[in-house]
């Protein structure tokens, strides 16, 4: 899986941090997402899906399986 | 079947594929456009720095993948529970095993207003655009929101920012209070004026002014005479549940639901039209939040394949508007006590928490999203107040608040 985030459409929500913190962390100065890893381990695909399900600027894609 | 193909409908579906369901999906939406997400409408739609094609909620090629029946542009306008049928607008009936509800609401109107050029609504993507073309048409459009909630203050910012002269309209004291009370209202007021808005809280509509159908201006209830171009009515919204009149469901302040966010046998609800018990804060809400229409229809999903769980989240909200970005997790009573937790209410960077019934229930935050994020975590624990508050006489009530930040 190769995770991309669009950091124009992100709105520093936070739930991809929430679903997925060994993926995802925010920026401190204004909380937009940053990756933390773009080729996560099996064992996170799920959550990552999530993360990218519940964002609300549908600013996460997860590409492949 | 799902009625309503916005995010909570979408959700649903797309949700259902991805566990596993496999047989047949009718998807029913009354808009023309494909799905596409709300927010960005009163934000860079409005300020004209995205076009329509970066808010879809999913590509045609994504649509199709879900193999479902894709009705757009027909809307609902009966439910028979009994046999099971839902209506369409052609007079044709559709039949269903499980209906989902997720038609959100509609914005209310001012009457005898909308039947004038220039007078605005804000829900869907075609309001915005058409807003959005009045707005520029003359550089010197003169503009009156009328609504201070987070809509109408959206709009008045995107208005800003095109440097046109606007004037904002509400019967309450300050903007955005029945959401986070006289505390957080009051520094919005203050960031409107900031920026050039003139703010005329605390006085309504009286009557409209205008000359060959279009609107000129605007009469308040305090006598004064405003003259306007372009009106944008944001005057809060009703759930879309006309349609389920007769039906049988308990129809209050939306579809009111059970905690799995069940209406009745094989009927579920989710999003913005959806009433239900969150055991969570034990008590009723319907939530019209972005983040709240997805997870609800993730549940809903969940529930309608058979796990029966409550749906108890920590609703999450946000608006932005100016430099200004507001975050929330919880729920904000009026009578909430408040502490700030990070910053300083003076200083453009802080997170409140609210608590009620001796609990944290809510936390707020003002440009402070990683700090936000950390402390959602008290309301997910509903942490005692008193491990949060300052001792008295530093823990503020509303009022003594709203007073000190005047
Ligand atoms: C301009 C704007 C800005 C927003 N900004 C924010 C924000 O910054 N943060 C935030 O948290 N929330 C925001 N929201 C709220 C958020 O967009 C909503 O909570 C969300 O759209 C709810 O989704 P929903 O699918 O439940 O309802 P809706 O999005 O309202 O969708 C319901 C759909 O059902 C259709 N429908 C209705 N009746 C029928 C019928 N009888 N038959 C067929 N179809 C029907 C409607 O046309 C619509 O397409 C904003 C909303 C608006 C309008
Ligand atoms: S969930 Fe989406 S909007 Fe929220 S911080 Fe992550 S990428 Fe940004």
């Amino acid at each position: 899986m190769q995770v991309t985030v669009h950091q124009d459409k992100c709105v520093a929500s936070g739930q991809c941090v929430l679903a997925a913190q060994d993926v995802f962390d925010q920026r401190d100065e204004d909380g937009v997402a940053v990756l933390l890893d773009e080729r996560p381990p099996t064992e996170l695909h799920d959550d990552v899906r999530q993360a990218a399900a519940v964002c609300p600027a549908l600013a996460i894609t997860p590409a492949g399986s | 079947m799902v009625v309503g193909a916005s995010v909570a409908g979408l959700t649903t579906a797309v949700t259902l594929r991805t566990l596993g369901y496999d047989g047949r999906l009718t998807l029913i939406g009354d808009e023309p456009h494909t799905p596409y997400n709300r927010p960005p409408l009163s934000k860079q739609i409005l300020a004209g720095t995205w076009e329509p094609d970066r808010i879809k909620l999913r590509t045609d090629e994504e649509l199709s993948d879900l193999d479902a029946r894709l009705l757009f542009g027909r809307s609902a306008t009966g439910l028979d529970t009994a046999t099971r049928r839902v209506t369409l607008d052609g007079g044709d009936s559709v039949g269903y095993d499980t209906l989902v509800i997720a038609t959100g609401v509609t914005p209310n109107s001012l009457p005898g207003a909308h039947h004038l050029a220039g007078v605005h609504l804000l829900r869907t993507l075609d309001d915005a655009l058409a807003l959005r073309a009045d707005l520029r048409h003359r550089p010197d459009v003169r503009v009156a929101v009328v609504g201070a909630g987070f809509l109408g203050s959206e709009a008045a910012a995107a208005a800003r920012r095109m440097k046109l002269d606007v004037t904002m309209i509400d019967p309450r004291p300050v903007p955005m209070r029945r959401q986070f009370g006289d505390r957080i209202a009051a520094l919005v007021g203050r960031l409107h004026k900031k920026n050039g808005v003139s703010m005329r809280c605390g006085t309504g509509v009286r009557r409209f002014f205008e000359s060959g159908g279009r609107v000129t201006g605007l009469e308040l209830t305090d006598g004064t005479l405003l003259g306007a171009d372009v009106v944008v009515v944001a005057i809060g919204s009703v759930p879309a549940i006309g349609w389920l009149a007769g039906s049988g469901l308990e129809l209050g302040n939306g579809v009111e639901c059970d905690p799995t966010c069940r209406a009745a046998p094989g009927v579920y609800a989710a999003g913005d039209v959806a009433s239900w018990h969150n055991d969570h804060f034990g008590c009723r809400m319907r939530l019209e939040h972005r983040l709240n229409a997805t997870e609800q229809a993730q549940a809903v999903a969940r529930n309608v394949l058979g796990e029966n769980r409550p749906f108890a989240p920590v609703p999450y909200f946000w608006t932005d508007q100016y430099d200004a970005h507001i975050q929330a997790y919880g729920i904000f009573p009026a009578d909430a006590e408040l502490a700030v937790l990070h910053g300083e209410l003076e200083g453009g960077h802080f997170v409140v928490a609210y608590g009620h019934a001796g609990r944290v229930v809510g936390v707020l935050g003002w440009n402070s999203p990683c700090e936000l994020r950390r402390l959602r975590q008290l309301v997910v624990d509903r942490a005692p107040w008193a491990s949060v508050a300052p001792t008295p006489p530093a823990v503020w009530t509303g009022r003594h608040l709203s007073a000190s930040i005047r």
